[in-house]
């Protein structure tokens, strides 16, 4: 709270300060010399708010972030013989306790007696007081930083002083800091995956990994159990996900491109402004909606359209094929894999729309010109000319449909099966992670580390497939421009 | 508005001018190909073009010219009807080809079209190779009936458009590779290969640079003799290089059309003597 309404306090000060600057360089311009001012009242008075500020501000959020830390560290400076005699665990646990109590937090449920509770009362008026000094300090290491940084700004501001370029460089400084936030957070990200994959790698052999054609990672969980060992062969995963990303585009690409020769090449104006934002509502359906639709809705009726007509073929010449279409199961690829196609169809759709419409009108008015009908321009000038950027549109499908998780996790089911029956049920490595992942485990387990494995490959194969669809569409672009 | 008729118009009322025109189109022989009256376009609400009357000459190059947004490519594209694809553009008036109505509902615009071909501002080559760009009508018109037929309608066609010697060696590389004037006697080549009766030209060396637009300007000459030409330009010399007849657009409406010569040395429209003298447009 107090953080709060210090950096409030400081923004106001900054902000008066701004002023402040401003009036002086309007003063020295005021004075005949205004020619000879070289930069702007508004960056004079920008320079000096940036110095009364920024410096205080990081001080205040400094006390912020990093108060707490501070507060636990110097509390533990001087431990009492009672709590020395406690285990190392017991020592934080007390601590914990002692700043909860005074700060009104969750303690544990570990009661003190006797030498402890007066230790722990003793320590709990420290440790509030302690906040309050780390406060109020930064507090007022902020009032004297700001008012240094006015006392140097301040009388800088002559006619020749450079503000602009000060504050803008320092504004570029802003832009960068937001730029390396965004790289480094993908590195780090990167970098954690490589790194728990790499200590997976070495309990199971990445050959295993890749190639195995076995995938059970049930492996105890406690020491206590009967332990099994496990196998972590990657490929039926593998084939779940690539079943059902085909039944996926099988769906999408043909409905999403027709839907876009349709937009782009014959819907009036009127039309077209009424389908495409239609179409791109779908975009905007939440994937887990998608889910419980597949899992509830479309799933039951394919399986009772599959039992009825396996019914009917039960006793004739394909008897074998009618009882396996009887028993088939709600969960199967071919339900989330239609699904799923069902989502990718605005994606495929509106790129694929966005692309045609990028053909140049020339070339349609050329072969239309010629006498060709809508539909020849449409096949043999429109669709050869924006196939470049199609493709790239159906590879961002592609790298979607296999990175997709809910509807999978809530529709294709859990065994690992290297299948291309579309009836069967299979998994993908998205609804594995999910499933390594949830639930209590150690965390050094292979079970729990297979999951930064699949995840790591799975970022290779939909990075390699991005990376192929920016090139395509980079090419694509240079064509026309 | 006697200065506002086109000469055939002005038949009834004045017929020692027919004599004159005729004279200056190049006599009887050249019989009348395309037949505008009273045509109207409208774009939405805005009309782009007021009762326009012409006739043009078969086997000669007719002219139109007019500062921009006087409506000389509107009315180029009645023609073959390309207006059809502009959606809101409505446009009403009889425009005959050979006597026809090209807007009676039993004209198919893509029969049409296959009798009209056009060359646009912009070389506009498919992205294709350069033997398919001219093979393409042929193709989805099915005019050849074999590879070798199709062949010799593309080498005619490459010849006729003064381009054969330039690309016979690279057929099957992209006619996107070409340079700016290539393209554009790519995309002649491309429309004469349907054998068409009549070809418009919108604005054809605006892209242009002047070498690549005088080896254009003799295309149109020799193209003259098989063709009936409509050719859209700014260019006011190019006009009277080109053209046998010219038509003088102004703000949507056809000030004057005569014999090339006659407009350009003896106007009867002061408007039309303000834009050839720069002082306008």
């Amino acid at each position: 709270m107090l953080t709060w309404i210090a950096l409030l306090a400081l923004f106001l000060f900054s902000g008066a300060t701004y002023a402040f600057g401003r009036r002086k360089a309007q003063g020295l311009a005021a004075t005949g010399k205004a020619g000879a001012l070289h930069s702007l009242p508004g960056y004079h008075g920008g320079y000096v708010a940036l110095w009364a500020g920024l410096p205080a501000a990081l001080i205040v959020l400094a006390a912020a972030l990093f108060g707490g830390r501070m507060e636990a560290a110097l509390l533990r400076a001087d431990t009492p013989a009672a709590v020395q005699a406690l285990s190392a665990h017991g020592q934080d646990v007390f601590f914990d306790d002692a700043r909860a109590m005074a700060h009104g937090g969750q303690a544990s449920e570990t009661t003190y007696e006797g030498d402890l509770k007066t230790a722990i009362d003793d320590k709990a008026v420290q440790a509030k007081r302690l906040e309050q000094l780390i406060q109020y300090g930064a507090l007022a290491a902020g009032v004297v930083v700001g008012l240094a940084g006015l006392a140097i700004a301040y009388p800088r501001i002559s006619p020749t002083f450079r503000a602009r370029n000060r504050v803008e460089g320092w504004i570029a400084v802003l832009f960068i800091a937001c730029a390396v936030t965004a790289i480094l957070t993908t590195v780090g990200i990167v970098a954690s995956l490589v790194w728990e994959s790499w200590r997976f790698f070495q309990s199971v052999s990445p050959l295993d990994f890749l190639f195995g054609t076995d995938w059970d990672p049930q492996i105890a969980m406690r020491s206590d159990q009967y332990a099994s060992k496990g196998a972590f062969g990657a490929v039926p995963l593998f084939a779940g996900t690539f079943l059902i990303m085909l039944i996926a585009m099988l769906v999408a690409a043909p409905i999403g491109l027709y839907s876009a020769i349709y937009l782009s090449e014959y819907a009036r104006p009127l039309t077209r402004g009424v389908v495409k934002p239609l179409l791109e509502i779908l975009a905007g359906v939440p994937t887990v909606v998608y889910g419980f639709f597949a899992a509830l809705t479309v799933g039951p009726i394919f399986r009772e359209g599959f039992n009825n007509l396996g019914a009917l073929l039960i006793g004739g010449p394909f008897d074998g094929l009618g009882i396996y279409l009887s028993q088939v199961q709600n969960q199967m690829a071919l339900v989330a894999g239609a699904v799923m196609g069902i989502m990718l169809i605005p994606f495929v759709s509106s790129l694929s729309d966005d692309i045609m419409n990028a053909v140049p009108q020339s070339l349609r008015d050329g072969s239309l010109a010629m006498g060709a009908t809508r539909s020849e321009t449409v096949k043999q000038v429109v669709l050869p000319a924006a196939l470049p950027g199609i493709m790239a549109a159906l590879l961002l499908a592609v790298s979607r449909a296999i990175g997709e998780t809910m509807i999978v996790t809530m529709a294709a089911g859990l065994q690992a099966k290297t299948t291309l029956n579309p009836l069967d049920t299979v998994t993908t490595v998205t609804v594995q992670i999910v499933t390594l992942l949830t639930g209590d485990q150690e965390f050094d387990s292979p079970k729990t580390l297979s999951a930064f494995g699949l995840g790591l490959t799975l970022f290779v194969v939909t990075f390699i497939l991005n990376v192929i669809a920016l090139r395509i569409v980079q090419k694509y672009r240079e064509q026309y421009d | 508005m006697p200065a506002q008729r086109d000469d055939s118009q002005a038949r009834g009322s004045a017929p020692v001018q027919i004599a004159v025109d005729r004279a200056h189109t190049g006599g009887p022989q050249h019989a009348i190909k395309i037949r505008a009256r009273d045509v109207n376009v409208f774009y939405g609400d805005k009309q782009a073009l007021f009762d326009v009357s012409l006739d043009v000459p078969e086997k000669a190059v007719t002219a139109l010219i007019g500062p921009s947004g006087c409506g000389k490519s509107t009315f180029l594209r009645c023609i073959n009807r390309m207006n059809d694809t502009i959606p809101g553009a409505t446009v009403r008036g009889r425009i005959e080809l050979d006597g026809e109505d090209v807007n009676d509902k039993a004209i198919d615009p893509v029969i049409l079209r296959a009798r009209v071909g056009m060359v646009f501002q912009k070389p506009n080559p498919f992205p294709k190779t350069i033997f398919e760009n001219v093979a393409y009508g042929a193709r989805i018109h099915g005019l050849t009936s074999s590879k070798a037929e199709l062949e010799a309608v593309v080498e005619s066609s490459l010849k006729r458009a003064g381009l054969w010697g330039e690309v016979a060696d690279r057929l099957h590389q992209p006619g996107t590779g070409l340079s700016g004037g290539q393209q554009q006697r790519l995309v002649i080549a491309r429309a004469i290969a349907v054998s068409p009766e009549v070809i418009l030209m919108d604005e054809p060396c605006s892209a242009l640079d002047p070498i690549a637009t005088a080896r254009i300007e003799e295309l149109i000459d020799e193209l003259r003799n098989q063709y009936c030409i409509v050719i859209v330009t700014h260019s006011m010399a190019q006009a009277a290089r080109v053209s046998q007849k010219t038509a003088f657009f102004h703000l949507g409406k056809l000030v004057e059309a005569g014999p090339t010569g006659e407009i350009f040395t003896n106007p009867r429209d002061s408007r039309t003597q303000d834009y050839i003298t720069g002082r306008f447009g």
